[in-house]
């Protein structure tokens, strides 16, 4: 996975609340068994009109926010099911930030495991970044290891985030790698239970 | 100090701890199928690991198997991921329940089923519904695949610890009220993410007098309201339930291991972060109209106005939810016509379900606008069901009887309704498309799909029911 620290993008607003893993990536897409082409499909049945052509009036289709790599969304982003395909596909399509008031437990894990650094805003400051993205190019820099975004006003707004999740983000960790180093807890708690 | 079942299972799992990271909690059932698998798997090969306790994984295909002719998989790609499973078991060792085993079962049908899922239990799988399990007293949750393949490996995860939610429902369930009217009565009034953040318990005499299908159907949707988990503390009913299932030992070890069950149940006056109250008196049998299992209401209402709502954004989400739902505010929900039913899925496919909608559709017949469909839950459903000839009841009225999956849950297989139709679905979801691209889902329990199939539209199950009693 991708190390993430600072990251500078204009953002896409995506103003609707519990967007789902189904309009994420709508389940006709899941077949594939790797990890990577998802991008196509993100997003898609808002995307594309019935007959596959491009639904200019979404906000991914609009020219404006065209190579954005931060998505701006609201309340309950991620809920439903548990498809790790949801963050593949973000990813897959140029995501590596999504600011948010609420995040979905699972959706929000699924994030950090794959490099996606999600931000849990208050909803104050998620309304104004939202009335300065719609319809504008807004661009915002996000600085992981100091917590904060500056917005385009140069106004630098703290975010949470767990210490544990922060460290494998920064450096771009696998997980697996860093539990085997308690591979004799591991063992220990088994035979104990045996 | 008196504790809850969700810390006293926590506790027990406890692998490492340090302040200010999660903790690692050990996993004693990992549950597997088909679709967030193949990536797991991958990264196993690609990494050299193996599986670290196959004995404690179990894996099935559920969720895009063919319901009409198992041997006839019509899309390769889903053929390529169900002849993946298969061989990542080989290779890996992992136990298997593939299509034509007599294991086979949506995965959290089976789970119970073949007493693999237990009291006391940390229970994971890649899927959103694992919640389902904890209504053994299990804590259960979904995971993601970069999870699946850290249980895999490591048979641990990371995680933090949540914080406890009780949900208390208080009084007794009316005539007609079935648990899925209870869950979505709950979702409907406290909204889809009340339980971000924390596991649930549901309690109250309510909950202590359902059975354990019942309890299941609970708990399957606690997803739906946020939460990773849902549980219910282990009572006689888990215990018998459990008793001479395949993975469950017999004799004196099975007493020994039922008194530790019951020793994980919630002590008296333990303290939960948060606990939430619902009357009985506010559940009815329940549809929802929208495009979230919150956006339902009881059959004798009606569709809310967005003027009922306050925040403009509520307003927004309701008249964004009924363009695609194609309804009106105001409209009377049993005046909604359907063209098709579904009894099915990890929610309502167990043999109580069947039973119950068998026994209100007997002698009757389906409307001739309407297509419906039955897909048992599991294999063993399916045969039982046929032994007590609730298979004949349901062809006789015009059901198609099917073998069992996921089906038209999630709709990865044939099992589709077609763009602009709608469907009285026994299911936890109605998010837009779930049933197909353009399709409109109703979630009703399978009493009042049954209801619904012969009507043509929504009716109260009350008044057929007591006509019937
Ligand atoms: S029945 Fe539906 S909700 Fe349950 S596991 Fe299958 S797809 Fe998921």
């Amino acid at each position: 996975m991708e190390p993430i620290n600072k990251h500078t993008s204009i953002v896409t607003p995506l103003d609707r609340v519990n967007v789902d893993t189904d309009q994420i990536i709508p389940k006709q897409f899941l077949k594939r068994i790797e990890r990577t082409g998802f991008g196509q499909f993100l997003f898609y049945g808002w995307r594309f009109n019935e007959d596959g052509s491009k639904n200019e009036s979404f906000v991914l289709n609009n020219p404006l926010y065209e190579g954005s790599s931060i998505l701006l969304a609201n309340d309950n982003f991620g809920c439903g099911s548990s498809r790790e395909h949801a963050p593949w596909a973000l990813l897959d399509y140029g995501f590596k930030v999504v600011i948010a008031p609420s995040f979905a437990d699972i959706f929000y894990n699924n994030c950090v495991k794959n490099g996606i650094l999600p931000i849990r805003l208050e909803e104050r400051e998620i309304e104004q970044l939202f009335r300065a993205s719609k319809g504008h190019k807004y661009q915002i820099s996000v600085d992981l290891k100091e917590q904060f975004i500056q917005r385009q006003d140069e106004k630098k707004v703290a975010f949470d985030i767990d210490p544990y999740w922060k460290e494998m983000l920064l450096n771009g960790w696998d997980e697996i790698a860093l539990t085997f180093q308690y591979e004799k807890q591991i063992t220990e708690y088994e035979k104990q239970q045996a | 100090m008196p504790k809850t079942i969700i810390e006293k299972v926590w506790n027990d799992h406890i692998v490492y701890e340090e302040p200010g990271k999660p903790d690692l909690l050990y996993i004693d059932l990992h549950l597997l199928h088909e679709v967030t698998s193949p990536q797991a798997f991958e990264g196993l090969r690609l990494n050299n690991r193996k599986v670290r306790r196959p004995d404690l994984s179990f894996a099935t295909m559920d969720h895009n198997v063919p319901t009409k002719n198992r041997t006839n998989i019509t899309d390769p790609v889903s053929k390529k991921q169900i002849k993946t499973l298969a061989q990542n078991c080989q290779e890996f060792g992992v136990p298997l329940a593939h299509m034509e085993h007599p294991d086979q079962g949506i995965v959290h049908v089976i789970g119970p089923e073949l007493g693999l899922t237990q009291p006391g239990k940390t229970i994971v799988c890649g899927d959103s519904h694992t919640s389902t399990h904890g209504a053994f007293g299990a804590l259960a949750f979904g995971i993601g695949t970069s999870e699946v393949e850290h249980v895999l490996s490591t048979q641990t995860l990371w995680q933090s610890k949540p914080k406890t939610m009780e949900v208390k429902i208080v009084g007794d369930l009316g005539f007609g009220v079935a648990a899925k009217d209870v869950i979505l009565a709950i979702i409907s009034k406290f909204g889809v993410d009340i339980g971000t953040g924390h596991v649930v318990e549901y309690t109250g005499e309510a909950i202590k007098k359902l059975s354990m299908e019942e309890r299941m159907t609970i708990c399957n949707m606690s997803i739906e309201a946020g939460a990773r988990a849902g549980l219910i503390s282990p009572d006689q009913k888990t215990v018998e339930y459990l008793k001479g299932r395949a993975h469950v030992p017999d004799g004196e070890a099975f007493d020994e291991l039922a008194d530790k069950w019951l020793s994980y149940a919630t002590d008296e006056g333990a303290q939960y972060d948060q606990t939430l109250e619902i009357h009985t008196s506010e559940i009815e049998p329940f549809v929802t109209w929208g495009t979230n299992p919150s956006m339902g209401s009881g059959i004798s209402s009606h569709i809310p106005y967005a003027g009922d709502f306050s925040n403009q954004s509520e307003q927004e989400e309701l008249l964004q939810a009924l363009t695609y739902m194609d309804l009106k505010e105001g409209t009377p929900l049993s005046s909604i016509e359907i063209q098709h039913v579904f009894i099915g899925s990890c929610t309502n496919s167990r043999l109580s379900d069947l039973r119950e909608a068998a026994q209100l559709i007997k002698g009757k017949s389906v409307h001739p606008n309407v297509t419906a469909i039955v897909v048992p839950g599991s294999f063993s459903v399916k045969l039982q069901a046929e032994k007590e000839g609730l298979n004949r009841i349901f062809e006789e009225a015009g059901f198609e009887w099917r073998e069992s999956g996921c089906s038209m849950c999630l709709a990865m297989n044939d099992d589709i309704v077609p763009p602009g139709e709608r469907c009285a679905s026994t299911s936890n979801r109605n998010f837009e498309g779930r049933q197909g691209a353009g399709s409109r889902t109703h979630l009703v329990s399978p009493v009042m799909a049954a209801a619904a199939a012969i009507e043509g539209h929504f009716v109260d199950v009350r008044n057929m029911l007591s006509v019937h009693a």
